[in-house]
């Protein structure tokens, strides 16, 4: 069949779109797998669930009496809890205005041994304000660890 | 007793809102002007009352009525005066009831410049804003009232957040609400276009001067917001790819894809069905943005803490808007289209791929800001994309755009000639290429600046070609008509803001180190000399203030004075300082002493030098004039409806191009 102009300009259009879509879809796909952050906390890493994931993020509350400064870096080290696990970071930089004893945080970061090496750290504007996100997970976090536990009783007697 | 006449107010308000968004527009289904004729009164009205429920808020502020709850919350007696002003929109309630006031602000204006319009048609734009208006004052009316008293009352409040005690805090919020309410008029305009089944495009020549306006504000609140992200959030960065950030920058780029649709629409008559989604589109993700902003359902670094029933609440009056106006464009684009046909090589082209990139980076940002939430429904876990994703996919989608941008105006309507683009590729290309190779020599051959020279010169000589061309080519006087020298500001705009984003991003040099009084760090060619911190009080706060004086060669540069200041309720915040330049700023923030109590000894400071970064606010403010500039061309205002219209629509053609 042959194409009249209007077809044809058409189709054009229409493969046009069509890659440039496909284009779009792949790139943002692959921008979302490189990009995906995970949110834990210390119980949940401590469990294993964390170990897939290079890099994720770290939430809970700052132990109070945990932050160590060093003598003569920039060097931090403080402890991130949860309800039912703890979990030792290591950090070099400025903490965030907000960021003391009992505040929650949220760190990027991976794990190097046993510590969790933060390389963003970020404390809440409000002080009162515990975003709902980190929220949500220690309480799931929380909830798991009793099933855990409770099964665990089962089991022992 | 005040602060209930407020409320009787916004009461008043809401029942006159009623009658603007239902009367009129039942005017003009049943051609009744007695009816249509309700529209203007009830939003004159309207405006009124919520200008005084606005104005007794700022009165309970200056005068400190602790009794009222919102103003307990948000201020104290040590706040100065004109943060107490901006109070009034530092949280959720007032910032609403500052949205429903700017509403009445642009329909009003509608009001005074609607005579020339249809009365149906007229009456039908009325109508449309007065629902958007109902919505919103029964949002605060039923789940965010302003006035809510608390008792027994206290004696001194609390205070206003201390980031947002900032001179760009007062102005940011009411610039940008400007832009996002602003889209609610180009919404209107097209509502009304679909409700009439108009068949001639002169809505879309009424539409523009406003969505331009709109777009300007926007696009300073947006400037506005990103200067005082750096000034004040002491990162030193202007752009977070924070859920916030992208809740204005959505309704940015739908907005800026608009008003180049716009222009295909009202000049050639196509793309109309295009035009009329996007206008949907630009709104509800202002709408979309006031939900991401109030509703905290997103971890944000500007998140409040708030009430779900509001949340619920935005998101069914979100689900009606844009629910029922796709239905209403499903029922009724199809009666609309039409348009002029065009050649692959044309300007129509040119701004369809624009358009459509665009439009795409706008669900690009959408995609990644709601993540979390898809992550959280499909069970994924709790997930976030951080700021990566969009610099990967933003640059990407842009390029093109950069592209093409200067060929954009030499593009022909209909049919283009390819000889003058090459004339204009070659020119440009040879111009971008000779100043990248010597930006090269002082960069260090850093690809990222040397691609910024290359861009900002390419976009440059194309707007300065067709500006020469302009000159030679048309009569005096005729040369650069409001609409033309808008477009040329704004493209030259982008050209100053690529080359401050790509240049700040591949020079900035940026070091946290530990000084102790009296020693020097060296970065970017200063060297920062930190010569200790002293005790400093200001009106409601009190600070650690650091001097630091930067040195070049042996001479001093500037001496800088960094605050850690500490408001009410022990609540700390970090106050930086800037030494601005055209070509570089030197920005230091204090960290904390190493010894917390020894504040006279060692501090970990931040340390950037930033080039070029200026240029980034420089272009969105030249983007800004260029929207100004063109919503006030004279042809836009000059009454030539009756004679067009019967032209266009007897040249329509049912060939509208795929939208």
């Amino acid at each position: 069949m042959p194409m009249n102009p209007t077809r044809k300009r058409r189709l054009t259009l229409v493969i046009v779109v069509a890659v440039a879509a496909a284009l779009a879809i792949g790139l943002v796909v692959y921008a979302l797998q490189q990009n995906m952050n995970y949110l834990f906390t210390p119980s949940q890493v401590q469990s294993g669930q964390a170990a897939q994931y290079k890099t994720f993020r770290l939430g809970g509350m700052v132990k109070a009496g945990s932050i160590q400064r060093s003598k003569h870096s920039l060097e931090v080290t403080f402890t991130v809890v949860d309800a039912d696990g703890a979990m030792p970071v290591e950090y070099t930089g400025i903490l965030p205005d907000l960021f003391r004893d009992n505040q929650s945080v949220i760190a990027t970061g991976h794990m190097d041994g046993a510590r969790f090496v933060a390389t963003e750290v970020l404390a809440k504007h409000d002080e009162t304000y515990m975003p709902k996100e980190l929220k949500d997970a220690m309480a799931k976090a929380h909830a798991q660890a009793k099933v855990k536990q409770a099964i665990a009783q089962d089991k022992s007697p | 007793m005040t602060p209930e006449l407020g409320q009787l107010a916004l009461v008043l308000a809401f029942l006159l809102a009623i009658a603007q968004g239902l009367l009129p527009l039942l005017g003009a289904w049943r051609g009744n002007r007695a009816l249509m004729a309700v529209a203007r009164p009830a939003a004159i009205g309207q405006a009124i009352f919520v200008a005084t429920a606005f104005l007794i808020l700022v009165w309970a502020f200056l005068h400190f009525d602790f009794s009222v709850r919102y103003v307990a919350d948000n201020s104290n007696l040590a706040l100065p005066w004109y943060y107490r002003i901006a109070a009034v929109w530092g949280a959720h309630e007032g910032s609403l009831l500052l949205w429903i006031l700017i509403l009445n602000l642009w329909t009003v204006a509608l009001a005074a410049f609607s005579h020339r319009l249809p009365d149906a048609f007229a009456a039908r734009v009325m109508g449309v804003m007065g629902l958007v208006s109902i919505g919103f004052l029964a949002f605060t009316l039923f789940t965010s009232d302003p006035f809510g008293r608390l008792l027994p009352m206290p004696v001194d409040g609390a205070d206003l957040n201390p980031v947002l005690q900032d001179p760009g805090m007062t102005f940011h919020p009411p610039v940008l609400y400007m832009g996002y309410v602003g889209f609610s008029v180009a919404f209107a305009f097209s509502i009304a276009a679909l409700l009439g089944g108009e068949v001639e495009q002169a809505w879309v020549r009424w539409a523009r001067p406003w969505t331009n306006a709109a777009w300007g504000f926007l696009t300073l609140g947006i400037v506005a917001g990103s200067w005082w992200a750096y000034a004040e959030l002491g990162w030193g960065g202007w752009w977070f790819w924070d859920p916030v950030e992208n809740a204005s920058f959505m309704p940015w780029l739908v907005g800026t894809a608009l008003i180049h649709a716009q222009a295909i629409t009202e000049k050639r008559g196509g793309l109309r069905a295009w035009t009329l989604l996007l206008s949907i589109f630009a709104f509800s993700l202002s709408l979309l943005g006031t939900f991401l902003v109030r509703s905290g359902v997103l971890t944000s670094v500007h998140a409040f803490a708030s009430d779900p029933r509001r949340g619920v609440f935005i998101l069914i009056f979100l689900t009606i808007v844009v629910g029922g106006s796709l239905l209403l464009y499903a029922l009724r684009a199809p009666k609309v289209a039409g348009g002029k046909p065009f050649n692959v090589v044309s300007r129509e082209t040119a701004l369809l791929i624009g358009n459509l990139l665009l439009a795409t980076a706008s669900a690009m940002v959408l995609l990644g800001t709601l993540f979390p939430l898809i992550g959280d429904a499909l069970h994924l876990g709790r997930i976030s994309v951080g700021p990566p994703y969009f610099g990967l996919l933003f640059p990407f989608l842009m390029a093109p755009v950069v592209l093409l941008l200067p060929f954009g105006p030499f593009l022909h309507w209909g049919k283009a000639d390819g000889g003058v683009l090459k004339q204009v590729a070659l020119r440009a290309g040879i111009a971008a290429a000779a100043c990248a190779i010597v930006a090269a020599f002082f960069v260090q051959g850093q690809l990222k600046a040397i691609v910024g020279v290359a861009s900002a010169v390419w976009i440059a000589v194309g707007v300065l070609l067709y500006a020469l061309r302009r000159w030679r080519d048309m009569p005096r006087g005729r040369r650069y008509p409001a609409e033309m020298a808008g477009m040329l500001l704004a493209h030259l705009g982008v050209g100053v803001f690529v080359v401050g984003v790509l240049m700040s991003e591949a020079l900035s040099v940026s070091h946290d180190v530990r000084l102790a009084p009296g020693r020097s760090a060296h970065v970017g060619g200063y060297d920062f000399r930190f010569d200790g911190v002293h005790r400093t009080v200001g009106p409601n706060w009190y600070a650690d203030q650091g001097v630091i004086t930067v040195m070049r060669h042996g001479a001093t540069v500037a001496t800088m004075r960094p605050q850690k200041r500490t408001y009410a309720h022990d609540q700390v915040q970090t106050e930086s300082a800037v030494d601005a330049g055209v070509f570089r700023d030197l920005y230091v923030a204090l960290g904390e002493p190493m010894d917390a109590n020894n504040i006279g000894g060692a501090w970990a400071l931040r340390l950037y030098y930033k080039p070029f970064v200026r240029w980034i606010w420089g272009g969105g403010v030249l983007m800004m004039l260029g929207g100004f500039v063109c919503a006030g061309d004279r042809r836009f205002r000059i009454k030539r409806i009756a004679a067009e219209t019967s032209a266009s629509a007897a040249t329509a053609s049912p060939q509208e191009s795929p939208a």
